[in-house]
């Protein structure tokens, strides 16, 4: 058995080290380590509510939306207000304007370049991923890039800018938005779908979503065999990635979009082995048995650990190890678009479980829909007499919950008030769940487990099949630990 | 121009706010400024060992490093050790890195409100003992002393901003490959002066209810975000109205006040970020350059001025009172 250590990864966020056992050319077991720990949750302590929405985006700038949504909700429950409905929609589509931007930067940027890399110098494909994906070269990376900065518009006249925004409130949204603008947004939404229609599918975006199975998404690649996704298909046949990455954990969806129907347009739940279970938040707690904090090893949200600790010999990440009445979960679009039962998703989940392959696949559905999705709020528009914003009045709950989705994957903040200032505020993100180290079962997180059994190549210092499983659960290390 | 990025204690969202940059794509960009990536945490090909050797060679002077870029704070903590941060793969803290490469570099660029001066990162309690590079907060001389000097003679470059913008990174790094940077170009806190000589307030689309103090009182209302909602825009050095974000956006288009996210104090307020602090009626924080007699005076005579339709408008969501069309007579 050897031992090896990983690190620095870049194409995550933040900084992130795997340490692997190697037997007989496969991995035998892996330890993920998140090592670096800011500390926001002691930020928090002490200040005035509304200073959470400062702070909350600042954790994370990629899915910084998402933490501000988050904070917002749980700062609705604390007032007992809700957003009207024409600030839910402008709620709505930033959410959806950042989680798709951030699903096209994971495909374009953090993900597809590392088929590009040498050791597949002798591959058919090779000679065409580097030329589309290479790093800092690929072509259509730089045109992803474009199309990126074209989408983010939206959020210039949403949200004043991107990242890190205050329209997001706890009563809507900041910003009222008239039909012209509304129009002019509908431009930035066309581009984005000519980006894909072009580059990514080489077909329009309704065809692609009327796929409903693993056949249909075989015969679809043969003709569409030149298309970013086409290649990106032809890659994972050729390398076998839905044997790759496996992880046993349950999925799990806190649900996401609220309608003005009371409906969520993805829903909240847990699907374990073939079943579809309802999620009750109340079974969530972390661990902390293998992270570096002093406090009690499990405790719920309400009464979590903060403070580091850095001399616990089985300690080995400032991740903690969040559990859903003791069982691991994976979180991310795979687990959203099973909970939605979209066809294509349920049927490669059915065959091959959550792998690279199925990982990937659940995303680039998700940026496809999501566009759609955007387009469609934006035809259907704002009440023209509807309001944007609520006025919060008193504190009427001392507690406050925001469950959300982030691109990522389940995004929790729980927060508690006493004496009109925030008294306790924790955050569990979605890579904590998906990056969690063992929990005091010895357990290990969703991630650690994925990584086991990972054929590696002769030779490899940092092995590329490792890289490839990584990046597939789209990590944001500094989410993680905040 | 070899140039490497590297990240701390941040949130990555000064670079993916520079990856937004509108004039040109990244790649394009870089191409066109001859610019050669020996590392960035978000977008270059290798990882790990392959890494590790690069920027060994760096240290060892084997590689020239004509620009460095840190985002986010230095983690000095605990007790000054950096073992807050340990850089991923090594048994190093990533503040001795930082320290290492900054000596090796011809520029020092230190991206966003984190690495200047510590940021949001440093906020009280500052468990991690985060600082920025040159600066804590607004006292000169950090993890780097306050004689520092990069191999082409600058100091830190304070390229502030929470995230920070992603003109004012790209114009920075153009005037570095044109030789047309220099001290004088950079203001006491050494930001940028093409960015930090200006001030938030410039060009706000409130101005028109600034002048007639009809002021917002709620988030989405149209008004002025001074009097009620902590919009510190008179103070703020920055060009956020005159330079759009994101196509067309700004945080007071935005419809929330200017926090003053380039200040070395961001991170640092103690009272709410949303709420004007006042003694008696009067805002606390007076625009720059002018005395308080004449702020009052000048609120008074305008408080008593103000016509209806902005009176109105400053506090509804849409415009309630469209302006009255003047017909010449012919
Ligand atoms: S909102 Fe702020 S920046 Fe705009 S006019 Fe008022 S004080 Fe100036
Ligand atoms: S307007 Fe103020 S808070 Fe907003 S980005 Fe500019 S300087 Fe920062």
């Amino acid at each position: 058995m050897s031992k090896i250590i990983i690190g620095p990864f870049n194409r995550v966020e933040g900084d992130l080290e795997v340490q692997l056992e190697i037997e007989a050319q496969k991995v035998t077991s892996a330890r993920v380590n998140s090592t670096l720990f800011r500390g926001f949750e002691s930020m928090l302590q002490g200040r005035p509510l509304g200073d959470a929405l400062v702070y909350a985006p600042r954790i994370c700038g990629i899915c910084s939306v998402s933490q501000s949504v988050a904070a917002a909700q749980a700062l609705s429950q604390i007032y007992g207000i809700s957003p009207p409905e024409n600030g839910q929609r402008a709620i709505n589509l930033m959410l959806a304007n950042e989680n798709a931007a951030d699903l096209l930067t994971h495909f374009y940027l953090f993900f597809m370049p590392d088929f590009a890399r040498g050791i597949y110098k002798d591959r058919t494909w090779f000679s065409d991923s580097q030329k589309r994906f290479k790093a800092m070269q690929g072509v259509s990376s730089a045109r992803a890039i474009e199309a990126r900065s074209h989408w983010l518009k939206m959020m210039g006249t949403l949200a004043g800018h991107w990242p890190h925004t205050l329209a997001i409130q706890p009563g809507g949204c900041s910003r009222s938005l008239n039909d012209a603008e509304v129009m002019q947004m509908l431009l930035y939404a066309q581009k984005l779908r000519h980006f894909l229609e072009n580059s990514l599918l080489h077909d329009k975006l309704e065809n692609f979503l009327a796929l409903e199975n693993e056949a249909d998404l075989q015969s679809w690649q043969q003709q569409h065999a030149d298309s970013d996704l086409g290649l990106f298909i032809a890659i994972a046949t050729d390398l076998s990635l839905h044997e790759l990455g496996k992880s046993d954990a349950l999925l799990m969806s806190y649900g996401s979009f609220p309608e003005s129907n009371g409906q969520r347009l993805i829903p909240s739940g847990v699907y374990r082995n073939g079943e579809f279970h309802l999620l009750n938040p109340s079974h969530i707690q972390e661990d902390i048995s293998h992270a570096n904090y002093q406090g009690d090893i499990h405790s719920s949200p309400w009464h979590q650990a903060q403070m580091p600790l850095l001399d616990n010999p089985d300690a080995y990440s400032w991740c903690k190890a969040p559990r859903l009445k003791g069982e691991v979960a994976e979180t991310g679009s795979l687990a959203r678009q099973v909970m939605a039962k979209q066809p294509l998703i349920l049927d490669l989940i059915q065959r091959y479980g959550s792998c690279v392959y199925s990982r990937i696949l659940a995303r680039t559905l998700e940026l496809v829909k999501l566009t759609v999705q955007v387009e469609s709020w934006l035809q259907q528009g704002f009440s023209e007499t509807g309001h944007f914003f609520t006025e919060p009045g008193d504190i009427v709950h001392q507690r406050g919950v925001g469950l959300i989705e982030a691109a990522r994957g389940s995004l929790g903040h729980w927060l508690e008030v006493k004496n009109n200032r925030i008294y306790s505020y924790q955050i569990i993100a979605p890579t904590t769940w998906n990056f969690s180290p063992r929990d005091q079962q010895n357990t290990p997180g969703a991630l650690e487990k994925a990584l086991e059994n990972t054929p590696l190549y002769d030779g490899e210092t940092d092995p590329v099949n490792v890289q490839h499983i990584v990046r597939s659960f789209d990590p944001c290390m500094v989410c993680t630990v905040h | 121009m070899n140039i490497l990025w590297f990240q701390s204690g941040g949130c990555s969202g000064c670079t993916l706010s520079f990856l937004g940059l509108e004039e040109m794509d990244l790649i394009e960009w870089s191409r066109s400024m001859q610019l050669n990536w020996l590392w960035h945490p978000s977008l270059t090909e290798h990882s790990g060992s392959e890494t590790q050797a690069m920027l060994d060679a760096v240290l060892k002077d084997e590689i020239k490093l004509d620009i460095f870029c840190l985002e986010g704070s230095v983690i000095m903590g605990p007790k000054g050790s950096g073992r807050f941060h340990m850089l991923a793969g090594t048994e190093t803290p990533a503040k001795e890195l930082i320290e290492r490469l900054s000596e090796k570099a011809d520029y020092v660029l230190a991206v966003g409100t984190c690495a200047a001066f510590g940021g949001i990162t440093a906020s009280p309690p500052n468990t991690v003992e985060a600082t920025g590079l040159q600066y804590d907060q607004n006292f000169a001389g950090s993890l780097l002393p306050t004689n520092f000097k990069s191999r082409a003679g600058l100091p830190v470059i304070n390229i502030s901003g929470c995230p920070v913008h992603p003109g004012w990174v790209a114009e920075t790094i153009g005037l570095i490959r044109f030789q047309k940077l220099k001290t004088e170009h950079l203001d006491p806190y050494n930001r940028p002066r093409f960015y930090a000589d200006k001030l938030v307030h410039h060009g706000c689309s409130r101005n028109e209810y600034y002048e007639y103090k009809a002021s917002a009182v709620k988030p989405s209302d149209l008004g002025c975000m001074m009097e009620h909602m902590g919009c510190v825009g008179t103070v703020a050095h920055a060009d956020c109205n005159e330079r759009p974000w994101n196509g067309n956006g700004s945080c007071t288009k935005g419809g929330y006040p200017c926090v003053d996210c380039t200040s070395p104090d961001f991170g640092h307020l103690n009272h709410s970020y949303q709420e004007t602090p006042k003694i008696g009626n009067i805002p606390v924080g007076l625009p720059s350059d002018m005395p308080k007699a004449w702020f009052i005076a000048l609120s008074t005579l305008a408080k008593s001025a103000t016509p209806k339709r902005l009176k109105i408008n400053a506090i509804s969501e849409r415009i309630e009172i469209s302006p009255e069309i003047k017909r010449k007579k012919l």
